[in-house]
């Protein structure tokens, strides 16, 4: 849930970045870190475990400029996609402003990316949120890999509500900051509508 | 069942500083961090030089969040209180009205006892004092936002945040 400060004048947001094991959201953030001046972003911290697998959250402050003197500042979560880790999914969507679903392009993924899209409704539910209501964007990751499915058949089965969505190689950063621009703007367009 | 957005004013802001300041000198404390549940850093007082206190703030809602979720587990609410005990520093860790987590960070200049006893009359008065910032962000809410600086902002602005 949004926090607004009218003593520091800023406004901060908080984005998840959700989908199955190993469908690159860490991947995101480190490009977006990589890529990013160092005054406008913080450190960034992965709760991971030995063999680099996301454990607990990845977590990125980000700066994105100001609107009418007001800071805007998003703070970039990514979930542990692994199916076991469902209970810290459930914590880290709390207080959500907006969601990135990466699915990951290769065909032999498509099952795990449908059983992450219901998980994440449902968990969303549990936290009183209905993912239609919530602004949501969705990255097809890894297009550059042969056995990537094509994009029609991944749109048709995943983009059933026909969010914005993009083609992703988030290794060398294709897609990456359209996916975050978009649901950056989402989130304030969203902020904006509740405001009226 | 989803929070009420948090809207601070700088009236809010002043009156949690009070309160944190004068809880750092009663209580003997290096530094002391008022953040929201959701991982937002509100407040800050005392030796806060050096401390990256965006990362702090983040963990320690996580922190919060899984111990908490560790205690539904077990059929408690919540852990309302944490203690780490460090080599030279301490961290005493509340959570407040629900909402805030209260973090105070102490040496040996000061003890557990007295940070638990100072931080238990401080924590009424921030319980209060947030009580009283929800009440006015829900009746904004109501009116329709109008404390929102969104009142003010056009699609325009939105769009231009993302011009490159």
């Amino acid at each position: 849930m949004s926090f607004i400060n009218y003593s520091s004048r800023e406004i901060n947001c908080k984005i998840v970045y959700y989908g199955p094991g190993l469908c690159g959201k860490t991947t995101n953030l480190q490009f977006i870190y990589s890529k990013t001046n160092p005054d406008l972003k913080g450190k960034m911290i992965s709760l991971a475990t030995e063999t680099e697998r996301t454990l607990f959250f990845d977590f990125l402050p980000l700066a994105l400029g100001q609107i009418r003197g007001f800071k805007t500042r998003f703070h970039l979560y990514t979930v542990p996609g692994q199916v076991f880790y469902d209970a810290s999914r459930k914590l880290i969507l709390k207080g959500v402003d907006g969601v990135v679903f990466v699915a990951d392009s290769q065909i032999e993924r498509m099952e795990a990316n449908l059983e992450s899209m219901d998980n994440l409704k449902i968990n969303l539910l549990e936290q009183g949120y209905q993912l239609e209501k919530v602004p949501f964007v969705i990255q097809y990751n890894k297009r550059d890999l042969p056995s990537a499915a094509p994009l029609e058949e991944m749109r048709r089965q995943i983009n059933l509500l026909g969010v914005p969505d993009f083609e992703a190689c988030a290794t060398i950063g294709k897609g990456v900051f359209e996916t975050l621009k978009a649901t950056a703007r989402g989130v304030l367009s969203e902020l904006k509508r509740l405001s009226h | 069942m989803m929070d009420t957005q948090l809207v601070m004013y700088d009236e809010d802001y002043r009156r949690i500083l009070a309160v944190i300041n004068r809880l750092v000198r009663d209580a003997n404390a290096k530094a002391l961090f008022v953040v929201e549940k959701n991982g937002q850093l509100i407040a800050e007082a005392g030796e806060v030089s050096g401390i990256d206190t965006t990362s702090l703030a983040s963990l320690t809602a996580g922190s919060i969040a899984a111990t908490g979720g560790l205690a539904k587990i077990i059929g408690e609410e919540d852990f309302p209180v944490h203690f780490h005990q460090g080599v030279r520093d301490n961290l005493h860790v509340t959570l407040v009205a629900k909402r805030v987590i209260l973090v105070v960070v102490f040496d040996d200049r000061s003890s557990l006892g007295l940070v638990r006893l100072r931080v238990k009359k401080a924590g009424n008065e921030l319980a209060k004092i947030l009580e009283e910032m929800l009440k006015k962000s829900e009746t904004d809410c109501a009116m329709g936002g109008a404390g929102s600086p969104f009142n003010e902002i056009t699609d325009d602005d939105i769009d231009n945040l993302f011009s490159d």
